[in-house]
């Protein structure tokens, strides 16, 4: 199943019939979609289910088999403009173990223009509770807490679409509050979400449309009037019990 | 082409400064190149091969070894959380990624070769004062050849469970023409040659770092494709 809901603005995000194979394995089957500025997208399916290959195909890391995509209005993929508006939070940190959280997020910063960065890689890493560790090498920090120097990392340049790849895993109670706050406030300020996480109630507090996805397809797609924590669960689980 | 320059520098800045932290590879390469001096120096035979005759294959073998040893790291960083992920999906060219690991890595080998040259000079007791100049240019124009082709291939085999392995077995038969031209070279310098003798080896360097380093900057996308 898909489905296109009409966003409220100009879209972020649009995804028509997009697929994405590994040889004869497709990932990613005829999946259609789109976001506009401040919609958050809850995605949810099974191991496998090519969740994190949607998410790689959004942020220009693999090219689709067919289908398109579009980000901010530039078609995948998109080389540095359409790369430049994306942050990724992946279920690796992305960080080198032997530099600091300050000079990880500098160089990040730096790497997508921002020349005089000092003060919005203090502010990311004080909202992700990082600052009086930030001169610490990241090998020395428990998962967790690198888990919000990744998350810092991929805010840096305040994108205009944050794709988060089970952005909670590792974070602890209060990692996980401030990740909610910082999201909902980059919604708030007009950025569009794709959240992958398996947990429903997390994914749903955030989000504007929820999907669950299953061998590559959506087998599932509502707006947020109809999305529902119960039915979702269910669709979640048939999902899951489905994969095997 | 000054946003690919400025991020190639940044790259290969963070690249020296993990290095600098690290020391893992320079020591390694360090250690690698001075004991093969040694080796060599004790397998010599003065009788049988003169100092003047032997140094450049020993200088050039120790260099092309060490530098396998840097190059392997080179790719090798960007795989501990998958930083290179990081690097793939930001807005900085792929070229710029290959320019930046370039760029660090002849830092590195240059490295190794300030330290292993003198060391040469005091095994072999060369006088290398009159030649240091034609020397060092011989040095870094092979570096530059060695560095792109490394580089190339570093990123190819980091992916592959055998990487050590693969990396030499994939570079190794493109460093034959440089390190041949950067041998003869070095040879006719070391035996007192005129500098005009080995500029044939010297234009055949340059002409190498040309083709190498336009040739492995258009590759490298392709090797980071899906």
């Amino acid at each position: 199943m898909s489905a296109t809901i009409s966003p409220s603005g100009p879209p972020i995000v649009e995804v028509a019939e997009l697929a994405r194979s590994f040889g004869s394995r497709p990932a990613v089957a005829s999946v259609t979609f789109s976001l506009a500025a401040g919609e958050c997208l809850a995605l949810f399916g099974p191991n496998g289910a090519g969740k994190t290959t949607l998410l790689r195909v959004l942020a220009g890391l693999l090219r689709p088999t067919s289908g398109s995509a579009k980000v901010c209005g530039v078609q995948l993929p998109g080389g540095a403009l359409a790369r430049s508006r994306v942050g990724l939070i992946s279920h690796h940190t992305m960080l080198y173990e032997a530099l600091s959280p300050r000079e990880n997020v500098a160089f990040a910063a730096r790497l997508y223009g921002l020349r005089d960065s000092r003060a919005r890689v203090d502010d990311v890493l004080r909202r992700m509770s990082m600052l009086e560790r930030s001169d610490t090498p990241v090998r020395s920090l428990s998962r967790g807490m690198q888990q919000r120097v990744s998350i810092a990392r991929a805010m840096v340049h305040a994108p205009q679409l944050v794709l988060a790849d089970e952005p909670y895993s590792g974070l602890d109670e209060s990692g996980a509050r401030a990740l909610t706050a910082l999201l909902q406030e980059l919604r708030s300020a007009g950025t569009a979400i794709i959240i992958v996480t398996h947990n429903l109630a997390e994914g749903l507090s955030l989000a504007t449309h929820a999907a669950v996805m299953q061998r590559g397809k959506f087998v599932r797609y509502d707006a947020a009037d109809r999305i529902s924590a119960a039915s979702y669960g269910i669709a979640y689980r048939e999902a899951v019990a489905a994969s095997g | 082409m000054a946003d690919t320059l400025f991020a190639a520098w940044l790259i290969a800045r963070k690249d020296l400064a993990i290095e600098f932290r690290t020391r893992s590879a320079f020591l390694s390469a360090a250690v690698f190149a001075l004991l093969g001096l040694v080796i060599f120096y004790y397998s010599w035979d003065p009788t049988a091969v003169t100092a003047t005759d032997l140094a450049p294959g020993v200088l050039w073998v120790i260099f092309t070894f060490s530098g396998l040893l840097g190059l392997h790291r080179s790719f090798g960083v960007e795989m501990e959380d998958h930083a290179i992920d990081g690097l793939l999906a930001s807005p900085v060219s792929r070229e710029a990624i290959f320019l930046g690991k370039a760029m660090a890595n002849l830092v590195f080998v240059a490295a190794v070769q300030a330290i292993a040259i003198p060391a040469l000079a005091v095994f072999y007791n060369l006088p290398l004062g009159g030649i240091a100049v034609p020397l060092v240019v011989i040095a870094v124009l092979a570096a530059i050849g060695l560095v792109a082709v490394g580089t190339l291939f570093s990123a190819m085999a980091v992916n592959t469970r055998l990487a050590e392995l693969l990396l030499p077995m994939l570079a190794l038969p493109f460093f034959v023409p440089i390190v041949t031209a950067a041998a003869q070279a070095t040879a006719k310098l070391l035996s007192g040659r005129p500098v005009i003798e080995a500029s044939a080896w010297l234009k055949l360097l340059l002409a190498f770092d040309i083709v190498f380093v336009a040739a492995c900057m258009l590759i490298y996308p392709f090797t980071v494709e899906d």
